[in-house]
């Protein structure tokens, strides 16, 4: 198991280095020169072969991967900005923050949002999926499975400003969402995600009804269920003993790439409602041409999505013996 | 249609001496494309310690009765009409608490693929000693215990380090046994095998069989054993019931059935088994046509699409009068008793050698 996981470990480490070869490339080795983004207006030749000579694009494409790689490992000192240390990404062009602790700023705020969804759509999306497997057929799962097709077709940024519109501006019910940190004011962080959180996690929860329904019905057809059935055992217990054990793992599966991609950053979530996470930050960076940090949020993203990855794989081996052992 | 199955079932008187009696079954499965009539009165009774052996091609509705039996069919998309009686108690109409404590306790079940049927996620141990915990009340080390000495019992080697194994650390072999060795950890009084030995392979199916046989003498348990294989269950039965099409069209003991079988049915059966001492160059014979759609099933006698003796009974009785099978020694066939014993003695025996 511990070969296994260290093989995947490694295995993520290789793409991650790829991605990283593609990115700088695309980047940095494009056509477009980025000094003239910092240059301004009033630019002269002198200037953008000083900004040349900051930014260290002056030199070669592979030498510059390299003092990028390195720095990544390393960290770097030879910014104007002061030294940098590891993992570094360089500093942004547009704020000149180093991008690594811009990153560590917005990263409280999606991780908030998107542990907080996360329980929040497992639990409703679990619990509604598995009582319309064992309802099944009865006017509660017919009403789950409408529902559940009706919400999972919705868009965030149809029932974000909805919510808020009705919620915030026309009842008066809660304040505009807004982040406070957990450690300053717990009640403040939770009341300033409820929206975003409900909101997020009801488009979720209505895929894991779907899934967790049909896996369920898939399971409780299994052949070791009825055998368990036929010696004795309560309906109670194989559902949750013998049925909901085995419809776990397709949902593991999802799991893990939803959760990578929403510490990612939610996009569309954080700028519906304002919330400056890591999405907010790759539209920024985007918007203001910030190469070294879009480069840095791509990275953070794509790491975030092969180490969840690595979780579901050891989270398999821990609902499925079969894995374990092989 | 409705006329002929309410007299199909009657003949057959309730056997007051019977551990289990089943009583003009049927069992109908609601589907889209409309009824479908599974078994259709089907009687039959089993004796304490003796073994019922239950034969018929895929879909006869072998599979279903038994299940029927242990009230595990979908309730949703099923009826079932009729009596099932096990030890003086109706089963059909108890309750699923009742039911639930007749489970794995007094009637255990043993199923065909012992892969698909152990659940992969549990030890093999906790498997056996669950069910003895949920019928004897014993406690979590009491029951475990009992698991390693039913493992020992059916013969898997070192059982106290074995039971600790999840199915897929077993052979297919070991997991049949350690199947049966879970069927019988309450010493249930009826034991129903569904075809336990079809995904074995021939050694481990002899294996199995003698280890099925010597459970049998130690504990009397009375065993339905359901299997498309003759050669099995004439190693296996006291008694055999043939099956088509949801009826049972011949029943009798062993050597009644096989060596002097009474119905067009049976004597298919026998001849589409291959011998191994036989003409390598002659072809096998199988019965022509398919097994009846149940959806839709022939009229009157439901074998006489496939039957090549139909037209010796005369006139047109095959196709408008479903036959009957009587009590004890009987088949369900419009040919008179003569017919039947020279059409096997002059016509099929020959053919099987």
């Amino acid at each position: 198991m511990l070969r296994f996981l260290l093989r995947r470990i490694a295995g993520s480490a290789v793409i991650l280095l790829l991605l990283t070869v593609v990115a700088f490339l695309l980047f940095f080795g494009m056509p477009r020169d980025p000094a003239l983004l910092m240059c301004g207006k009033t630019c002269t030749p002198d200037a953008l072969a000083n900004i040349h000579r900051t930014l260290g694009i002056d030199k070669s494409i592979p030498e510059q991967f390299w003092i990028f790689l390195s720095g990544l490992v390393m960290g770097r000192d030879d910014f104007a900005q002061g030294p940098c240390p590891a993992p570094c990404f360089g500093y942004s062009y547009h704020t000149n923050e180093a991008v690594w602790s811009t990153l560590l700023d917005r990263l409280p705020l999606t991780l908030s949002l998107a542990l907080g969804a996360t329980v929040a759509f497992l639990i409703v999306g679990l619990g509604t999926g598995m009582l319309a497997a064992w309802r099944r057929g009865t006017v509660i799962d017919k009403t789950f499975t409408a529902g559940s097709m009706v919400l999972s077709s919705m868009q965030i940024y149809f029932l974000g400003p909805l919510a808020l519109a009705l919620l915030v501006y026309q009842m008066d019910l809660f304040d505009e969402p807004k982040y406070t940190e957990l450690t300053t004011n717990p009640v403040a962080w939770f009341t300033g995600l409820l929206i975003p959180w409900a909101v997020l996690s009801t488009i979720f929860a209505a895929q894991y009804t779907r899934m967790s329904r049909s896996a369920m019905i898939e399971q409780l057809q299994e052949e070791h269920v009825r055998t368990a059935r036929a010696k004795g055992m309560s309906r109670r217990y194989v559902f949750f003993r013998y049925a909901w054990r085995g419809s776990l793992i397709p949902i593991i599966t999802i799991l893990g790439i939803d959760l990578g991609t929403l510490l990612g950053g939610a996009i569309i979530t954080e700028y519906t409602f304002g919330l400056p996470g890591l999405g907010m930050l790759a539209v920024e960076s985007v918007n203001f041409s910030d190469l070294p940090l879009l480069l840095g949020v791509m990275l953070f993203s794509a790491a975030m999505i092969l180490l969840f990855n690595i979780v579901v794989d050891a989270c398999y081996a821990f609902v499925d013996p079969r894995v374990r052992l092989s | 249609m409705t006329t002929l199955t309410k007299e199909a079932g009657a003949p057959v008187p309730a056997d007051e001496g019977a551990f289990l009696s089943v009583r003009d079954l049927h069992v109908t499965f609601k589907t889209e494309d409309g009824p479908v009539r599974a078994v259709n009165g089907l009687s039959f009774d089993l004796q304490r310690g003796k073994t019922l052996g239950i034969v018929g091609e895929s879909g006869s509705g072998k599979s279903v009765t038994n299940l029927t039996i242990l009230g595990l069919h979908n309730p949703m998309f099923t009826t079932i009409e009729g009596d099932i009686v096990l030890d003086g108690k109706e089963l059909t109409t108890a309750r699923e608490s009742e039911l639930e404590k007749l489970r794995g306790n007094k009637v255990a079940m043993i199923f065909q693929d012992p892969l698909t049927a152990l659940s992969p996620y549990y030890t093999v141990g906790r498997q056996i000693a669950e069910p003895y915990r949920k019928h004897t009340g014993a406690s979590k080390q009491a029951a475990w215990d009992r698991a390693v000495e039913m493992l020992g019992k059916v013969g898997i080697p070192n059982p106290k380090a074995r039971a600790k194994d999840y199915p897929h650390q077993f052979s297919g072999g070991m997991r049949q046994r350690a199947m049966i060795a879970m069927s019988l950890v309450c010493n249930p009084d009826l034991l129903i095998a569904d075809e336990p030995t079809t995904a074995l392979d021939v050694t481990v199916q002899a294996q199995i069989l003698d280890l099925l046989k010597d459970l049998q003498r130690e504990f009397g348990t009375a065993i339905i054993f359901i299997t498309h294989d003759l050669g099995v269950i004439s190693d296996m039965a006291d008694d055999i019931m043939v099956m088509y099409a949801g009826n049972a069209v011949e029943r009798g003991t062993v050597d009644e059935v096989l060596r002097s079988p009474q119905h067009p049915y049976t004597w298919g059966l026998l001849n589409s088994m291959p011998r191994i001492d036989s003409d390598l160059s002659a072809p096998l014979a199988p019965i022509p046509g398919a097994p009846p759609s149940l959806l839709n099933p022939p009229s009157g006698c439901r074998f006489h699409p496939r039957c090549t003796f139909a037209e010796r009974v005369g006139g047109a009785r095959c196709v408008t009068e479903r036959p009957l099978l009587g009590p004890d020694r009987a088949s369900a066939c419009h040919l008179t008793a003569e017919q039947k014993r020279t059409i096997f003695v002059e016509e099929i025996k020959p053919r099987l050698g």
